[in-house]
């Protein structure tokens, strides 16, 4: 995710929009992308609130013995994958909404860029953090 | 008397845009917006907007009313006023020529783009090409558009990116044609849609279905559109 060069996204013309920094490159797979995210982010919320709920009065211990198991790393590293492509193309949306040349002027495309470039680290660290407390690398 | 308070701006002359306040008289009559503007325009001939057919055919008079984009022969001031007052704007999110016009260029070169005309190389036949009525009735909701631009300049996605997002009233008129069992470009028309600012940057939030003066859907057809896309696409 996150190919990530120079945006083409120009001010001014008309012609066909392609983007260098779209998740996908074209608006359906981005869709896609925020669907099925959504639809595993959903579950994973309701996995875990229905274990509390079923476990109540949990402590640590069965707590961590619920990550212990493959299927919940597995489900989490999923969740993880997920929240970071729903959160990128989000993010890109609302970039190339606000961070605009239409909006800001010339320093537009800079500012976006820069913006974007920092939540792409952002989300990376997010995620080998993430990686590394699932399964402790 | 109805406050009516109205945008004016001549670049030729005012710095910068302003509202002028105006009493009218409306004789206690539920009049159309329009009418209050013509009223208006008969005492400061200045005052400048489009207008044609005043019965809600020709879409020349979209204007902005106490915040709500529609036609002003449309709409009478029992829907428009609020609190005896009436506060008329240009069309949001198109530059303004002077006073209540708009340039609608962007919004035309939108329409452009969805090329609104029939495409199907295969000869003519002799007398016309037939549809069912089942066919045909496909584009009802469709045709029926005028053009107005009230959806397009309703729409926040519009406003961010006019350039790139094709806005509700083109993508009503790309759907008519991809609808079109007489059409042949289907597949042509979707590859052009298929990036990520044309279709996708609708956020499904219906601003343009709440103004049209038409009764139009343009979300629906936008939802047509897009599973059109998925459809090609899986
Ligand atoms: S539904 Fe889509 S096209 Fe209509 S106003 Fe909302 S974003 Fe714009
Ligand atoms: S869809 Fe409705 S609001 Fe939009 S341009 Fe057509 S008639 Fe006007
Ligand atoms: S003047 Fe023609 S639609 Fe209002």
């Amino acid at each position: 995710m996150g190919a990530f060069g120079s945006s083409d996204c120009g001010g001014g013309g008309l012609d066909m929009v392609t983007s260098a920094t779209t998740a996908s490159r074209t608006g359906l797979y981005d869709w896609f992308i925020q669907r099925t995210s959504a639809v595993i982010l959903l579950a994973y919320v309701l996995v875990c609130v229905g274990w509390m709920l079923a476990n109540s009065g949990f402590g640590y211990t069965q707590w961590s013995g619920l990550f212990a198991q493959t299927w919940m790393k597995v489900f989490s590293l999923l969740a993880l994958v997920a929240l970071a492509g729903h959160a990128w193309v989000g993010l890109w949306v609302v970039f190339t909404d606000y961070l605009t040349e239409r909006m800001l002027g010339a320093a537009g495309k800079t500012i976006r860029l820069l913006a974007e470039g920092a939540s792409v680290i952002i989300m990376l660290a997010y995620f080998v953090w993430g990686i590394k407390i699932l399964w402790g690398l | 008397m109805l406050q009516v308070s109205i945008y004016r701006y001549n670049p030729e002359i005012d710095a910068e845009p302003y509202m002028q306040d105006v009493q009218v008289e409306t004789g206690g009559k539920d009049l159309m917006v329009l009418d209050v503007m013509e009223l208006i325009k008969a005492e400061d001939e200045t005052v400048v907007y489009r207008r044609s057919c005043r019965e809600g055919v020709c879409g020349s008079d979209g204007v902005n009313m106490n915040g709500t984009n529609g036609l002003a022969c449309v709409t009478p001031l029992s829907k428009a006023v609020r609190k005896n007052k009436l506060v008329l704007r240009p069309l949001p999110g198109l530059p303004v020529i002077r006073d209540l016009v708009v340039d609608m260029s962007l919004f035309y070169a939108q329409y452009e783009k969805v090329q609104p005309y029939l495409q199907n190389q295969s000869p003519a036949p002799a007398i016309e090409r037939l549809q069912s009525p089942e066919e045909r009735e496909k584009l009802d909701g469709l045709y029926e558009c005028i053009l107005c631009a009230c959806c397009s300049t309703a729409c926040p996605s519009f406003w961010w990116n006019p350039d790139k997002f094709i806005g509700p009233a083109g993508l009503l008129q790309a759907y008519r044609f991809l609808a079109d069992t007489r059409d042949t470009a289907t597949d042509e028309r979707l590859a052009r849609l298929a990036d990520p600012f044309s279709v996708f940057r609708c956020h499904g939030i219906q601003a343009c279905v709440n103004v049209c003066p038409k009764g139009l859907n343009p979300t629906r057809a936008i939802g047509h559109i897009r599973n059109m896309l998925l459809s090609r696409a899986t």
